[in-house]
């Protein structure tokens, strides 16, 4: 009886899953032109980035075109408003994995131990993007949970390289420059951990009808 | 708000058919409250028990209550034509008498006995103007009112249930006649006239419940199903049922 209009959540759910995975691309691309210094991986970011926010384009006309034709109630409306809001935060992930190549450019090559710890809460991040989309995909309120608890190891990352950073510069002043533009990528993935919490709330709105803020 | 109506264990048979199935409900004054369901889930019968428009079928037997104010309606101390004057109703299909439009409003009141012509020239004209048709029909109220358009003639129907000053107007998918102009109309009507009035409407259309409604309740083969704040039932529904049939997935 509906047949084209779940034919048409599931379109959506397909673009929603592509966004996802190139918001992980542009994150892993990131860190590993942080670790190795390949210049011509942080350009690669730059492009995905571009590609998600055309992403964010199509699916907020696709559900724009739903929400007219299809005049959803109950939990497809949920689902089609969650994603109108999950995108805004995919698309602010893969602005801020272009923030971090960016930044990569200006490093001269240099890398240094706290590269070490920046890795380790790169891979923390990708791994909350990819479980929280994955749990949009599955409506998996466990796995959302998961997320949100996940971004406190992220943050507790933040505060560790933070204080590196501190002693970095006390020991070296020269340092300095470089220990702020590390500080600024390791912000950059604390406020992409925040966009993966974010997306793990509005799965849990679209699933129960519930949003933790409200 | 305070509740205005309430039915306890209604049960009503058309014949052998179990037509309602145990409904309860509370209907709060001063509000909106529309019935949702398919055809044949027992909507517009609930809405009938609610003034005795059921009584005129011969082959209908009802138990339970439905208490009015705290009477119950179906106590044979009750005046029918008291409690419809109470309890208004507005049909489906436009159903102005073969008359002038002032006599199709002055005719309630002239029934209750009113004779004054300044007192009647007054119902008609507030009537009217609480209709949203006076601007539309003042300067020809001695004109038949079958000359009116679909949607004027609802308005003046829903005038015509005004004139007896009821309490609350029962509407049994008042806009499924009209085009979409007469149905927001029809619609903003509602929801001025729920400031003096309540209303309880029976609609096929889901977003005109959305739009207008306080309260929905979704009926089903003769069960209510689930009754709560319309916003609510439309964003999270509790009954799997419920979720179905708003999400298009049957009915």
């Amino acid at each position: 009886m509906r047949s084209r209009f779940d034919e048409q959540l599931n379109i959506l759910n397909t673009e929603m899953i592509q966004m996802g995975a190139m918001c992980e691309e542009a994150i892993a691309l990131a860190t590993k032109a942080l670790t190795t210094g390949d210049l011509s991986l942080a350009e690669k970011v730059e492009t995905i980035s571009e590609d998600i926010d055309q992403m964010e384009r199509d699916i907020e006309s696709h559900c724009m075109k739903l929400l007219l034709q299809q005049q959803p109630v109950a939990r497809d409306l949920r689902q089609i408003s969650a994603a109108l809001k999950m995108i805004t935060d995919m698309e602010r992930i893969g602005d801020q994995s272009e923030d971090i190549a960016e930044i990569i450019t200006y490093l001269e090559g240099k890398t240094a131990e706290e590269t070490v710890s920046i890795r380790d809460m790169a891979a923390e991040t990708i791994s909350m993007v990819t479980d929280s989309v994955d749990a949009y995909v599955k409506k998996d309120i466990e796995l959302a949970k998961t997320v949100i608890t996940h971004d406190d190891k992220v943050d507790e990352y933040f505060d560790r390289i933070k204080s590196s950073l501190i002693k970095m510069i006390a020991e070296n002043p020269e340092n300095g420059e470089y220990a702020l533009d590390l500080l600024m990528i390791a912000k950059y993935f604390e406020r992409i951990g925040d966009h993966a919490t974010n997306i793990a709330e509005w799965v849990i709105f679209s699933v129960t009808g519930e949003h933790k803020n409200s | 708000m305070s509740d205005i109506m309430t039915a306890k264990d209604l049960n009503l048979w058309y014949g052998e058919t179990h037509a309602l199935k145990n409904v309860n409900i509370t209907i709060p004054e001063k509000s909106i409250t529309a019935f949702i369901g398919p055809s044949g889930c027992g909507k517009s019968t609930f809405l009938k028990t609610l003034n005795r428009m059921n009584d005129l079928i011969p082959s209908v037997k009802i138990t339970g209550e439905v208490c009015y104010n705290g009477q119950n309606i179906y106590d044979s101390l009750v005046d029918v034509n008291e409690l419809r004057r109470e309890i208004g109703m507005v049909f489906q299909k436009p159903n102005p008498f073969p008359m002038s439009i002032y006599d199709n409003i002055a005719y309630g009141p002239r029934t209750h006995g009113i004779k004054s012509k300044v007192k009647l020239d007054e119902i008609v004209e507030q009537s009217l103007r609480d209709a949203a048709i006076w601007d539309e029909v003042k300067d020809r109220l001695k004109k038949n009112a079958l000359g009116m358009s679909g949607g004027q003639q609802q308005r003046l129907c829903i005038a015509r249930a005004l004139a007896v000053k009821p309490k609350i107007l029962l509407m049994d998918e008042p806009t499924s006649a009209l085009d979409p102009i007469s149905t927001s109309r029809i619609e903003e009507l509602a929801i001025e006239l729920k400031k003096s009035y309540t209303i309880v409407i029976v609609t096929h259309n889901m977003q005109q419940a959305v739009r207008i409604s306080d309260n929905t309740a979704f009926f089903l083969l003769g069960e209510l199903i689930e009754y709560g704040e319309t916003e609510k039932l439309f964003s999270q529904p509790t009954d799997k049922r419920t979720e179905d049939y708003i999400t298009g997935r049957f009915g």
